[in-house]
């Protein structure tokens, strides 16, 4: 609690939520084979990284590092089963993004749209460059990086993480 | 105890990226010059080996200053030597450059092997992986439909991947526009080989073509079938942009054949035969037996009643063509349409039948029954070994001087 003493957000502001056990599973399942199918028809979806957007909003509504590291470890290692790439990848970068999100969820206001959009953003940024770390320097393979292009998919699904976030407020249960 | 209870986030995170980290070491294998080696193993040997290094060089340093500043008896005489080693070794490197050019001559004549698509099972597109990094499918079908790994994946448009891994009742397939992704694929008509490759953003990329090479957008690819995954022929896609890259490689942007942003239906080539040009008994051609099919005296021959009779004014080593039915499968095409060009692999989806294109008759000299009449012909024969294959009908983009 000391680290709620540094931040600059109301009481109200850093309430710590939780949530039922079958929005903490079934949620990630959900969100992540519907980002694997919905792609076969609508090829445009596959920009959006709803595994990234779901390990943000646990890791801020909870505001539990801990909790941060583990939910993104989970959602990481599940992404990984659906690609073809090492078991790890995808699990390192959000296990990184869990746990920032987690440390920043205690110190600014995460439940005006505008912080969420910048907040996504940002770890967007994050989450790519650990990837794209890990590809070049543990796999070995060169990853070439189109910035234009992913700084449009950052906004997407920035502007995506806005209205899911507000959906997804319904789950919470105020700790 | 305190100190853990203190920054127990800290190290839980350490933990849990120390083990993922050891997982992916595990797992992946980092290409080497000796092959792939486990990033564990690399991660391990480059830690270690700085040391090692400083003791060998340590070593050596003080064995180099002797065995070359000190110890230079014989060096002159050595080099005299070795020169003439040298002169002598040139005119066996030319020799054997021509050795190996008529070698190569003969391996396409001969020992040319070609790929028939024999049976394909259609399957349907059910999810991908969910990431733009990741450019991989998953199918309905898998080990119990007869899918294997490392099958070839192809639309009627052209080639789509490879199967990866196969699971009882699904399989995921490598698209051919992922960064990992690799097809062996030629130029049609400047008949140049290289690489097609997927980039970060899902485009196609032909790569390892120099420079200097008179490469055209437009120009279209297909399979080389050198990768031993795909046959060869399949449309691959058109040139579509050429630039000089930063090496001594030209930058050839690739648009794919197939839509791999569109997939709903897929074909998995389950069984592809090699067959080789059968030249078993052809023996050397004489020039008076090529004339003596296209002298305008000989009159044309009646075809035999029955099988087996080979006609007397056939020469001995003349080739016959014969339409022979794929292995499992009906018989295709015939004698007539043994002279036309059919690309493979473009049977419609959903057919699990042998494809129609693989009219693959088989030259064979031991066939005796003749299809068609010796009839004269004003085309140039091509009576010799290397010609009987080529009487056979080939894949469009079949090159049988590169095989």
């Amino acid at each position: 609690m000391r680290a709620l003493n540094l931040s600059y957000t109301s009481r109200e502001q850093v309430e710590v939520y939780r949530f039922s056990w079958i929005v903490s599973v079934g949620l990630p399942l959900l969100m992540v084979g519907l980002q694997a199918f919905i792609p076969v028809r609508v090829h445009f979806f596959s920009i959006f990284d709803f595994g990234l957007l779901l390990t943000i909003f646990f890791a801020v509504s909870r505001r539990s590092q801990l909790s941060g590291i583990l939910t993104g470890a989970a959602i990481g290692m599940l992404q990984d089963g659906l690609t073809h790439t090492p078991f790890g990848v995808f699990g390192i970068a959000k296990t990184l993004v869990g746990y920032g999100a987690s440390s920043i969820g205690i110190r600014i206001d995460v439940e005006n749209p505008g912080s969420r959009f910048l907040l996504t953003f940002f770890f967007y940024a994050i989450h790519k460059a650990v990837f794209v770390a890990i590809e070049r320097e543990l796999m070995g393979q060169s990853v070439n990086i189109n910035l234009g292009h992913e700084a449009g998919v950052a906004v997407a699904n920035s502007l995506m993480a806005v209205f899911l976030f507000a959906v997804l407020n319904r789950f919470k249960i105020r700790d | 105890m305190n100190l853990f209870s203190r920054h127990k986030n800290t190290v839980v995170l350490a933990t849990v990226l120390l083990a993922q980290f050891l997982a992916l070491a595990v797992q992946v294998r980092r290409q080497t010059a000796e092959g792939p080696v486990r990033l564990i193993r690399l991660i391990a040997v480059t830690t270690l080996a700085p040391f090692e290094r400083f003791f060998i060089y340590s070593g050596e340093s003080v064995r180099g200053v002797w065995a070359n500043y000190i110890d230079l008896r014989h060096v002159r005489s050595e080099n005299l030597r070795m020169k003439a080693e040298f002169e002598r070794m040139r005119l066996d490197r030319a020799r054997e450059q021509e050795d190996a050019r008529q070698a190569r001559r003969i391996q396409a004549l001969l020992g040319f092997k070609e790929q028939w698509i024999d049976a394909t099972v259609a399957a349907q597109v059910i999810g991908t992986s969910g990431s733009e990094t990741s450019r991989v499918l998953y199918l309905d079908k898998g080990t119990k439909d007869g899918i294997r790994a490392d099958m070839p994946v192809i639309t009627p448009d052209g080639v789509v991947g490879k199967v990866l891994t196969v699971y009882g009742e699904t399989s995921q397939v490598l698209l051919i526009n992922d960064p990992t992704s690799g097809v062996g694929a030629t130029l049609v008509t400047s008949r140049l080989q290289g690489i097609v490759k997927g980039t970060a953003t899902g485009e196609l990329q032909l790569n390892y073509i120099m420079g200097d090479e008179p490469v055209q957008p437009g120009e279209a690819l297909v399979t080389s079938g050198g990768d031993r995954v795909f046959p060869r022929g399949l449309p691959v896609g058109k040139v579509v942009t050429v630039s000089m890259g930063r090496n001594l490689f030209l930058n050839i942007g690739v648009k794919p054949a197939a839509d791999l942003d569109r997939l709903e239906e897929v074909l998995v080539i389950t069984q592809q035969k090699q067959r080789s040009p059968d030249v078993t008994g052809l023996g050397p051609i004489r020039a008076s037996d090529i004339l003596a099919q296209h002298l305008p005296g000989v009159p044309p021959t009646v075809p035999p009643t029955t099988p087996g009779a080979v006609p007397q004014q056939l020469p001995r080593t003349t080739p016959t063509v014969q339409s022979s039915p794929p292995a499992g499968g009906p018989a295709q095409g015939s004698a007539q349409n043994s002279s036309t060009t059919k690309p493979p692999a473009t049977s419609p989806a959903g057919s699990n039948q042998p494809k129609p294109q693989s009219a693959k008759p088989t030259t064979s000299a031991a066939t005796t029954t003749v299809q068609k009449p010796p009839v004269p012909k004003p085309a140039t024969p091509k009576p010799t070994a290397p010609a009987a294959g080529e009487a056979k009908p080939k894949p469009a983009t079949a090159d049988r001087t590169n095989p």
